[in-house]
């Protein structure tokens, strides 16, 4: 059955967006836009690594994107100025990245596919890698939900509730870095942010409390990941990018909505 | 019982001694107020007390496993995240709806559930909150300037809360507050803070006292004056009294103003 690529592909882009749903509705709540960037440019860091120690891109993905993120949410929590520290790590991530990719002989034409994903190629291993990275993703942050919530609220109300706000940091920390690990392959470095932000944002204003945001947001990115799929095979446009334009315009078509309902 | 207490307590923020030497108890039912001008510390204090900064000395006893409800002087919610009321109350801990309902008619907010929290007014706002604190059942509740935003019926009626709230449960109120006049019929104790502790006991020992009066700027008499002469009457109906005076109140406020 999963013999059709066009299956693969599709369920792909669904196990992607349960995740990027969840962590996504996070990355708004915490105002973490330019910390996804950050950690999934960096990715194109771990590509380089991995193909010049000869290891599974998804290895070397996984250990520089983990890396960026501690980095960025220790300097955070110290206090650091995050705008221009973020804005500078997400940029000179991805430059470095490409630098040291252009070392690799080979790789060259294939640049395009890390930075903008190829999802119609996705093959059963990488299936099971995606929904195996999504289930654990969803499965930390359901664990952690309430925590979560509380810590992203207010920290010295987790505090007083016993909580503790660098353990919940760092299950945001380690969802995050697998998340862009998944996505790679399918949205590419440049896009992984997107999804992470454009569904959550969509939902925002359709939702009166975060679970319901955080499951619209799932939905808007699974519906996205099929539209664009079909626009993709319809117009013989790129994935990802596709996908990205339907998250796009389904935000559109509900902040539109909204204003006229507001009225 | 002594629920929680702290020894030689000293915090720096940014190079700065913002606390030094503190000595605290709080036991079981006792109304224990913190006074002091606006930068005294005393939101550090509470914030130090719960282990929300750390200590460069000193250190804070907690009975084991206490229970406490914390409402903080600021809290800056974002519109990004929406969050209705009910929601706002199962935060961390799960709470049934009826409790909800209690807590709510408890501090005045029934039937705001479904409000959004974004949509509240400071003064509602600042009710929710004491609620969310009501239901981990607490046995202590810490308090920061609680009463910012409560129009005068508002205040008053929460300080009666307050005070049924210790009656029914048992639970120790730590509290910041700025209204003068009134900390002085409702606290059992009160602990004047300037960086260190300047002056503390009951509201009497604490009104008569030279450091409490240069504190606040008052002259021989200002708050003392105002104080027993609140004591002479019924301290137990202290909204109607607050009606019955409110010239004194205005008094009372120019002066905490002047101040902070
Ligand atoms: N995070 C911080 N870093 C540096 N200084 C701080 C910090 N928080 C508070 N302070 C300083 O500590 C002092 C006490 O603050 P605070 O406890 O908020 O006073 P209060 O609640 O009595 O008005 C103030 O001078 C304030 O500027
Ligand atoms: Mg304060």
């Amino acid at each position: 059955m999963l013999d059709s690529f066009l299956l693969r592909a599709a369920l792909a882009g669904i196990g992607l967006a349960l995740a990027t749903g969840l962590l996504g509705s996070f990355v708004i709540w915490r105002r973490m836009a330019y910390f996804g960037d950050a950690t999934s440019h960096a990715a194109i860091l771990g590509v380089a690594l991995a193909l010049s120690l000869d290891l599974p891109t998804e290895i070397g993905t996984l250990i520089v994107a983990l890396a960026m993120a501690a980095t960025v949410s220790t300097l955070a929590s110290k206090g650091w100025a995050m705008d221009t520290t973020l804005g500078v790590l997400a940029h000179s991530a991805l430059a470095f990245g490409l630098v040291a990719i252009s070392f690799v002989p080979g790789v060259r034409t294939d640049l395009s596919s890390y930075l903008f994903g190829d999802i119609l190629a996705v093959t059963k291993v990488d299936l099971a890698f995606i929904w195996g990275g999504a289930a654990v993703v969803m499965a930390l942050l359901i664990w952690r939900w309430q925590a979560l919530l509380t810590t992203t609220l207010n920290e010295d109300l987790a505090h007083a509730s016993g909580l503790n706000p660098d353990r919940e940091r760092l299950v945001l920390t380690l969802s995050l870095a697998l998340v862009v690990a998944v996505a790679l392959k399918l949205v590419g470095a440049l896009l992984i942010a997107a999804m992470l932000i454009i569904p959550a944002a969509a939902a925002r204003g359709l939702a009166r409390n975060p679970e319901s945001m955080a499951a619209l947001a799932c939905g808007i990115g699974a519906i996205s990941s099929l539209a664009g799929l079909q626009l993709s095979l319809w117009q013989d446009t790129p994935a990802g990018p596709s996908i990205v334009t339907a998250a796009a315009v389904i935000f559109a078509l509900v902040a539109v909505f909204g204003r006229l309902r507001a009225r | 019982m002594m629920l929680l207490s702290a020894r030689n307590l000293s915090v720096r923020l940014g190079g700065v001694d913002v606390l030094q030497d503190i000595d605290i108890a709080i036991q079981a039912n006792e109304i224990v107020t913190i006074l002091g001008p606006n930068g005294s510390g005393k939101s550090t204090l509470l914030r130090a007390l719960l282990g929300i900064i750390p200590l460069s000395s000193g250190r804070v006893t907690r009975a084991p496993n206490v229970r406490i409800g914390y409402v903080p002087q600021r809290l800056a919610m974002d519109r990004s995240m929406p969050m209705t009321v009910r929601r706002f109350l199962s935060l961390p801990k799960r709470v049934s709806d009826a409790d909800a309902a209690k807590a709510l008619e408890k501090v005045g907010m029934s039937g705001s559930a479904q409000q959004q929290m974004t949509d509240l007014s400071g003064g509602q706002f600042q009710r929710v909150l004491l609620a969310r604190a009501l239901l981990c059942n607490p046995q202590i509740l810490m308090l920061d300037e609680p009463t910012q935003g409560l129009d005068q019926p508002g205040e008053a009626a929460f300080y009666r809360l307050i005070d049924e709230v210790r009656l029914d449960s048992g639970a120790a109120v730590l509290m910041v507050s700025h209204d003068l006049h009134v900390v002085m019929a409702a606290s059992d104790r009160v602990i004047c803070l300037n960086r260190h502790i300047c002056c503390e006991g009951t509201p009497r020992v604490v009104s008569n006292a030279p450091e409490y009066r240069a504190l606040f700027g008052l002259g021989t008499q200002g708050a003392l004056a105002l104080y027993q002469h609140m004591h002479d009457h019924n301290h137990d109906h202290h909204h109607d009294h607050a009606h019955d005076h409110s010239d004194k109140h205005d008094h009372a406020s120019k002066e905490t103003h002047h101040a902070g």
